[in-house]
């Protein structure tokens, strides 16, 4: 047991779980890129005064929060195929359900965001003879943003965590390199326990950023 | 120059103004005061159209404010507003604030607009906070800055709503001589306010509002000299006693 | 959208022999080809027609129940042990505060899944002998326990923040009046901060409740059959994957109206007159 413990296999190993640790990174920057710039038009479709707008965003964001993420994993995963017609390959399948799931996420934080704007500074803006786009644009999301940066990036934190699901459909990304590994040379406390130390160390200093942004953004 | 005709507003059940009708000419000062609840931030709000009315009419200069078709920001920019809160955009510097809606609105390049703004900041004194964020100023600076980033549109007309009540004692009056000054310069203007000092010192005419009802509109020396209705006599001792 | 599928929503009705036998609904009835098949009664018979080769509607309800169960307990393991910790937070001694604190770090900075594995695979070789080969081969399914006990220690350090959360969101002075009356700290907690405070934080605890059930699902990957992996079973028997993921995505919506119709009941239960509720609408 831990007289048999043999870090070295980590280190021969080390060019595989790079590889599937830049799959990780690939994963979660496109969702996080793909899942703001999708989330804030949901959530201008969820504040719009039309009603058929915000029904439809309303019900996607209800529709994927209440799914779990494993179960969107599969269903992009079989059904993405079927619907194109031909395969595409698991890291398309994946990205997309990442980015339509993780989209929802973002709709919520950035109507939250955008719901923090008190009514009279929409006031001022129209006031001043802005149209509503334009306040929209020029006061209301630039204020938002700036105070959702903490929530926005505790969610990207999470979503890196998250893109360890991929594990379920096979898609080489860190857990599953070190999964292969742990497999084939029959060390699997050393592997898991390496990943878990690696995965907690990038989160860990991921939530200390978070906390000095907060200070700082703190008004 | 604002006619408001027989306006009514409800909040769902909840009437807040009831057939309210007053005017107000070209370089009348007019001072709206009463009890909180009233109704009177309601009715100035209605005026450049931020709070919609179900009943009524309000014109500024000939144009209604209500009507279908109305191009809403046209006609809120050219009325100035200032606001209890201040309401300066805290992620712009005091200079970007005064400048946002002169190039966004009125198209003018950045250097008129820039020029505009030092120019009105000279005039309320803050010339030097140009380039801070507004969280960095005192309330009363604020104030001052919000008041110049109305002017820099010119407007025909001045609305402001409670424009004092959020700020300490110290730093009413650096903001009140503004609006003095604003007022001896033949601004036409709309003030919701406390300040009967103000009121006696420049308005034309002080309406009193209650129950969302206009009670009283009257030349500003009769309002003081004789107020006519029972609750307005009261809310005056009220306020005057402290 | 030119695509090829043959739609077949009765895969998710199929029902075992003997379920057909005792008429619970008209399942065997909207079998296009399946019917002769169950009057057969054998299993082994339906393998041509691929519409009823297992008894798919079973293996949902037991998943789903298995969602349930893993889930329920979970929560018990999460209220508790987050209870705990979350008070420990607030505590004055540093070194109780920060035993907490580790706890929520190191719970949520490592992804659910590696946490997983880590139970089920690593733990019980680092543990003495005996009780490694009593977790591995004498306790009765060890991956439903070890899904358990991750998923509620996991959640646990959602629900010690939430509570620390609520803590801290009450006035200091409520806990100066508390012991000025010359009630003890641990009174302070028991009558004045946690009643307050469980109240203040429904609204979280109810969507990380939720959470749960949607975490469970991540205990498939060691073999855990609950809804997700049944349901991706019957998707690659059948190859009617709009069909099942749809009901599978359906029961899972039902399973998040259901919790926030509870919990809301309970807010309003448990409101106190004249204040306000946080994160209402």
């Amino acid at each position: 047991m831990f007289g048999a413990f043999d870090y070295q296999v980590v280190i021969r190993n080390l060019h595989i779980l790079w590889d599937g640790m830049q799959i990780t990174f690939l994963l979660t920057g496109v969702a996080i890129v793909g899942g703001i710039l999708f989330g804030t038009v949901l959530a201008l479709m969820r504040l719009s005064r039309f009603m058929v707008l915000s029904f439809v965003a309303g019900r996607y964001v209800d529709a994927f929060r209440s799914t779990p993420l494993i179960l969107v994993i599969f269903w992009f995963y079989f059904a993405v195929p079927i619907v194109v017609g031909q395969p595409i390959g698991d890291l398309y399948s994946v990205l997309i359900a990442f980015t339509l799931f993780e989209a929802a996420y973002y709709c919520e934080i950035i109507r939250a965001g955008i719901q923090s704007i008190r009514m009279p500074q929409i006031h001022a803006g129209l006031a001043l003879g802005l149209t509503r786009w334009q306040t929209t644009k020029n006061i209301v999301l630039p204020q938002a943003f700036r105070n959702m940066v903490p929530v926005l990036l505790t969610q990207a934190i999470v979503l890196f965590q998250d893109t360890s699901l991929v594990y379920v459909v096979g898609l080489k990304d860190f857990l599953t390199a070190a999964d292969l590994v742990a497999a084939r040379d029959n060390r699997v406390v050393e592997l898991y326990l390496f990943t878990a130390i690696v995965y907690f160390l990038l989160c860990w200093l991921g939530s200390l950023l978070v906390k000095r942004l907060q200070r700082q953004y703190a008004i | 120059m604002i006619t408001v005709d027989k306006v009514s507003k409800w909040f769902g059940d909840f009437q807040v103004l009831d057939k309210c009708s007053t005017r107000v000419a070209k370089g009348e000062v007019v001072v709206i005061c009463g009890p909180s609840g009233s109704g009177k931030s309601t009715l100035i709000k209605c005026i450049n159209g931020l709070e919609p009315f179900q009943q009524g009419a309000i014109t500024v200069n000939g144009i209604s404010v209500g009507a279908e078709g109305t191009n809403l920001p046209k006609l809120r920019a050219s009325i100035g507003m200032v606001f209890q809160n201040f309401e300066l955009f805290p992620h712009m510097t005091v200079l970007d604030n005064i400048c946002l809606a002169q190039t966004k609105v009125l198209n003018r390049n950045r250097a008129e607009a820039g020029e505009r703004a030092m120019q009105l900041l000279n005039r309320v004194g803050l010339a030097d906070q140009a380039p801070k964020h507004p969280a960095q100023l005192s309330g009363g600076q604020q104030q001052r800055v919000a008041i110049a980033r109305a002017l820099a549109m010119d407007p025909i007309a001045m609305l402001f709503d409670e424009p004092t009540s959020a700020l300490d004692p110290e730093m009413i009056n650096e903001v009140l001589d503004v609006m003095v000054k604003l007022a001896l310069e033949g601004m036409t203007m709309m003030v919701v306010t406390h300040e009967m000092g103000f009121a006696r010192k420049v308005a034309d005419r002080v309406v009193f509002m209650d129950g969302g009802r206009i009670e009283e509109d009257a030349k500003t020396d009769e309002f003081f000299g004789a107020p006519r209705g029972e609750r307005a006599q009261m809310f005056l001792s009220k306020i005057l006693t402290h | 959208m030119a695509m090829k599928y043959n739609w077949d929503w009765s895969v998710v009705l199929c029902r075992a022999p003997e379920g057909v036998a005792t008429g619970t609904g008209g399942s065997a009835a909207q079998l296009p080809g399946g019917t002769s098949a169950f009057a057969g009664g054998a299993a082994q018979t339906f393998d041509t027609g691929a519409h009823c080769a297992q008894p798919y509607f079973d293996w949902i309800v037991s998943g789903l129940g298995w969602t349930v169960v893993v889930s329920v307990f979970a929560w018990v393991i999460a209220f508790s042990v987050g209870s705990v910790i979350g008070v420990s937070r607030t505590l004055d001694q540093p070194w109780v505060r920060r035993g907490a604190t580790t706890y929520v770090e190191l719970f949520r900075n490592v992804p659910l899944l590696v946490q997983m594995f880590l139970w089920f695979f690593v733990v019980p070789e680092l543990l003495p002998k005996e009780t490694g080969y009593f977790l591995k081969r004498q306790l009765p399914l060890p991956e439903y326990w070890t899904a358990i006990v991750c998923l509620g220690f996991y959640h646990a350090s959602r629900t010690a923040e939430q509570v620390r959360a609520g803590i801290e969101a009450i006035p200091r002075g409520q806990t100066y009046a508390a012991l000025a009356m010359g009630l003890t700290p641990a009174q302070v907690y028991r009558y004045v901060l946690l009643p307050v405070s469980y109240r203040i934080i429904i609204p979280p605890l109810t969507s990380d409740f939720m959470g749960i059930f949607k975490n469970s699902s991540v205990a498939l990957t060691i073999g855990v059959l609950e809804l997700t992996a049944q349901s991706r079973q019957i998707a690659e028997y059948t190859f009617n994957i709009f069909e099942v993921f749809t009901v599978t995505t359906v029961l899972y919506i039902l399973i998040t109206l259901i919790v926030s119709t509870i919990m809301r009941f309970v807010e309003k239960r448990l409101h106190i007159p004249g204040t306000i509720a946080l994160g209402g609408n």
